[in-house]
């Protein structure tokens, strides 16, 4: 019989209530099916939002922060007079003249030249103020490179000033008062000449990639925090990934279920729901107040950092040693190896690459955190370029946290050219961890 | 000079391995059957006892070195640098380190300070030189031992492998110690803080304004430290923010693991998690600048009093940021609803929406539940975003249009800026960080624990 037969009629129900039954179910129909459709539609829209606001938040970053990438720099005529620069008046062309020269006249007299008909003290300051406050150590730069340019007269392009960038990237209303912008009528008169004599011009920003932490945003970059980072991140893979691999190995293949091993397992789940701000006050009062580590380090940073990746690394690190076949190990065994041998030879070499995938993760997560670091002090303005673990030093995300709060336009371009930069470093590492899962990962 | 130590004893183990396993194959007469384990093991025997009792050493030495020399100096100051009162003591061993490691002093050093900090660097030298000789003494003195050990009969695998299970004893039980770290560090500074201030001031008060006076003479409010304001903050976002991400995070999950074909949750699952993988500072400049904003735009175009830090624009934001968390969560906890309900459910006529609405969801909801706390608990500790959208001033209020203040921002800057560690205001830093753990604490074994047992019901 293959067809369903439907419940025989029964004598005793009157016609009228059957087809009652049919007219309401039928009727019913209609509600239940729309019902469904909005359903599905409510479903639809929940995930479209949540995509959106990916979307969103890409774009948003992205169209702020990507003309950070190019500066604008402005085309000046240069006579390197040593008369003028000389301040000892000495005349000589040794290093030591060179050194102590001041090149800021050079500057002016450069751009006096381009626009001689500048007077008056607010008029010339606002002239001085077109291109950026490190012009002068610039050309100092350039004459240490080249000594023999002294006495030559040369089209140097120099760093403009923030104001003169934002004005060139069209990020300022010319229709404003002129005491309403950051920029003076004057300025503006001058940058539409250099314009027009094409002596002004967006280059590949380098600065922001070779510079440490600047108060002008025309010269701050990000090689500092680039630095901090990749030295906080290296303090906390060296601690973290040896401590969570032994812990997963002991919990999943030595230990014996029982009450101290579930207590161990509670803590490391709990830890791994800590709020982050949390270990950075153990950080503070442990590692800082108790033991004296140097405050602001790499070194306090990534041991901080390293407790937090640690659940992550452990949790990962037992997913990938529970999905070896147990076959594996018993094959080991009965081939006469040792227990330590069965994991160290067989086990632990297939579970590597789950270890390795959760790992980068847990580092790709510790490259973003924050919170924790400003409690340690690594939050502190800081130009130079830390050198070792010990050296004064901050990250990435804290870099971006600082500039955030900075007002002038030109630090909201930069700020988000610095997400780009942690964005594209994150989606790097979990890229990684993807194609390593893709590329090792057995199904047994 | 530390860290050359720290190489060379890698260089020398390394030696000692293959010193180790030669003495095995002279003992064993060439033949390896005749040996108890493998060579490498007794390789290894030897590395350790070369690399390890030194290993320790050093690491003792390095952390006491400082300390112990630092009070040897200072004993040998005289009398009255010597009386003074803590602090300034204090003040002149900072100027002494500053000294030795070369970095710039604010304040010319005088002549006694100096003197100390050539003496702290001969003594340093002297030190230096101590632990290389102990360190290298340690290292000979193991092979040798090693050496002589080494036989046939020594069973150097069972040696080795005790060790390395002693190591990873020791790795599993750091979690335990992170936690009692953490427990501790906040605990001991809490204390000193409720000895300050009251604890039912500290829990109950309505008001909150930590600044204190520096001086005695000072004329400057004393400090209220109420944390209830704090916690209305807290609970005022993370409701918004919950009421951003509950219902789109579950019906997202509820979307992708009934409706959507195989190939669109392929894509969009991993798509939405990439919310999950955004650092948080990258949510707090987008609340701060351009949803904050926003709002109070379309606040003002609705003749509404909008403050431009909002605790919306702030829960908003971290509403997004939670979403991932709670649609990853709650997908896994409705696949593990058995089909068997499902078929079950359709087989009496229900319709895809019904059998979710009445079955599946009824069937999930105490794992759904769980990872709705979980999403809690990690919106109360989130800083970031609220470090930079929701402002300072700590408001009693309930209104999302004004500006409310946290728990995790006024842990932030309470600690950056002074760091003396005996006025009220940083100790409160902790006793905050102490209430946050205790609370996340708490919603988090609610949450595993429900969140487990559920899983074991279907299993």
């Amino acid at each position: 019989m293959n067809k369903i037969m439907l419940p025989a009629s029964t004598p005793e129900r009157p016609k009228s209530a059957r087809r009652d039954i049919k007219t309401i179910v039928n009727a019913s129909l209609a509600r239940q099916h729309a019902a469904e459709r909005r359903f599905r539609w409510y479903g639809l829209i929940a995930i479209s939002l949540g995509l959106a606001f990916v979307l969103l938040m890409f774009g948003n970053i992205i169209g702020k922060g990507y003309r950070a990438f190019w500066q604008t720099y402005i085309q000046i005529p240069i006579t390197f007079d040593l008369s003028i620069m000389d301040t000892s008046g000495s005349g000589k062309r040794d290093l030591q003249t060179i050194d102590g020269a001041d090149y800021s006249v050079l500057v002016r007299s450069g751009l006096r030249k381009l626009f001689p008909k500048a007077e008056g003290k607010s008029q010339l300051r606002a002239l001085y103020g077109l291109v950026s406050a490190d012009s002068p150590y610039e050309l100092k730069r350039k004459i240490q490179q080249t000594p023999n340019l002294i006495g030559v007269e040369k089209e140097i392009w120099l760093l403009a000033s923030a104001q003169v960038d934002t004005l060139f990237k069209g990020n300022i209303n010319r229709m404003l008062d002129e005491s309403e912008r950051s920029i003076k009528n004057d300025q503006i008169e001058w940058v539409d000449k250099l314009q027009a004599a094409g002596r002004i011009e967006e280059k590949f920003n380098i600065a922001l990639f070779i510079n440490g932490d600047s108060r002008e945003p025309e010269q701050a970059g990000i090689r500092g925090a680039l630095m901090g980072s990749l030295l906080t991140l290296l303090i906390t893979f060296l601690l973290s990934f040896p401590i969570g691999v032994a812990t997963a190995v002991y919990l999943e293949e030595f230990a014996t279920k029982g009450r101290w091993t579930d207590f161990i397992e509670v803590n490391i789940n709990n830890l791994a729901a800590v709020p982050s701000i949390v270990f950075g006050l153990l950080g503070l009062a442990v590692f800082i107040n108790f033991f004296g580590l140097p405050r602001s380090s790499p070194l306090v940073g990534g041991l901080v950092l390293s407790l937090m990746t640690l659940p992550v690394i452990i949790i990962a690190g037992r997913a990938a040693l529970a999905s070896v076949p147990p076959s594996i190990r018993q094959a080991a065994l009965g081939m006469g190896a040792s227990k330590l041998q069965m994991v160290g030879h067989h086990v632990l070499p297939l579970a590597m690459p789950g270890m390795l995938t959760g790992s980068i993760i847990g580092m790709a997560r510790a490259l973003g955190e924050s919170a924790p670091l400003l409690m340690i002090g690594m939050v502190a303005f800081i130009v130079d370029v830390p050198k070792n673990f010990f050296d004064p030093a901050t990250v990435l995300p804290v870099q971006i946290y600082l500039w955030s709060d900075l007002p002038e336009r030109a630090f909201v371009e930069r700020t988000s050219a610095a997400i780009m930069i942690l964005l594209a470093f994150m989606i790097l590492m979990n890229g990684l961890a993807i194609i390593l899962r893709k590329r090792f990962e057995r199904r047994w | 000079m530390q860290f050359f130590l720290l190489l060379a004893l890698v260089i020398l183990s390394a030696c000692a391995y293959f010193i180790g396993r030669n003495r095995a194959f002279v003992v064993a007469s060439g033949k390896i059957r005749n040996l108890h384990s493998l060579p490498s093991f007794y390789g290894c025997y030897t590395a350790l006892w070369c690399g390890l009792p030194a290993l320790i050493v050093f690491l003792i030495w390095v952390t006491l070195q400082p300390g112990i020399l630092i009070n040897l100096v200072l004993s040998g100051l005289p009398k009255e640098l010597q009386d003074l009162p803590q602090d300034r003591l204090n003040l002149v061993v900072n100027d002494l380190k500053n000294l030795v490691s070369g970095h710039f002093i604010s304040n010319t050093p005088d002549g006694i300070v100096l003197e100390a900090a050539n003496r702290y660097q001969d003594m340093r030298a002297i030190g230096n030189a101590a632990l290389l000789v102990t360190v290298l003494t340690l290292v000979s003195g193991g092979i040798a031992y090693a050496w002589c050990k080494i036989s046939p009969k020594l069973r150097a695998r069972n040696c080795v492998e005790s060790v390395i299970n002693i190591f990873l004893i020791t790795s599993s039980t750091i979690a335990v110690f992170i936690t009692i770290g953490i427990v501790l560090s906040v605990l001991f500074e809490s204390i000193r803080f409720f000895h300050q201030v009251p604890i039912t001031k500290f829990l109950f008060g309505l008001q909150w304004s930590p600044q204190i006076a520096f001086n005695s003479d000072q004329v400057s409010p004393s400090g209220a430290f109420g944390t209830a304001p704090l916690f209305a903050g807290t609970l005022l976002i993370s409701s918004i923010a919950m009421l951003v991400a509950v219902p789109i995070g579950l019906m997202s999950a509820l979307y992708l693991s009934e409706y959507a074909s195989p190939k669109f949750r392929a894509i969009a699952k991993p798509a939405l998690e990439i919310l999950a993988g955004i650092p948080t500072v990258v949510y707090g400049f987008f609340a701060a600048l351009n949803a904050a904003p926003l709002i109070r735009e379309i606040g003002t175009l609705l003749g509404l009093q909008v403050a431009s830090e909002s605790a919306l624009a702030a829960g908003l934001v971290m509403g997004i940021m939670i979403i991932p968390f709670v649609s990853s969560l709650s997908d896994d906890v409705i696949n593990a609803v058995p089909q068997s309900m499902r078929d079950g459910s359709y087989a009496l006529g229900a319709t895809k929406s019904e059998t979710i609405k009445r079955v599946l969801l009824p069937a999930a909801l105490p794992g759904i539940v769980g990872s709705i706390l979980l999403a809690v608990s990690r919106a109360i500790g989130e800083t970031m975003i609220v470090l930079m959208a929701a402002g300072l001033s700590a408001n009693l209020t309930a209104n999302p249009l004004e500006a409310v203040t946290t728990v995790t921002v006024q842990i932030v800057t309470l600690l950056t800026g002074d760091q003396e560690f005996d006025n009220s205001k940083t100790l409160a830093a902790f006793a905050l960080g102490l209430l946050l753990f205790i609370v996340t604490l708490i919603l988090n074994i609610i949450a595993l624990h429900v969140v487990h047992k559920y899983r074991e019901q279907y299993e």
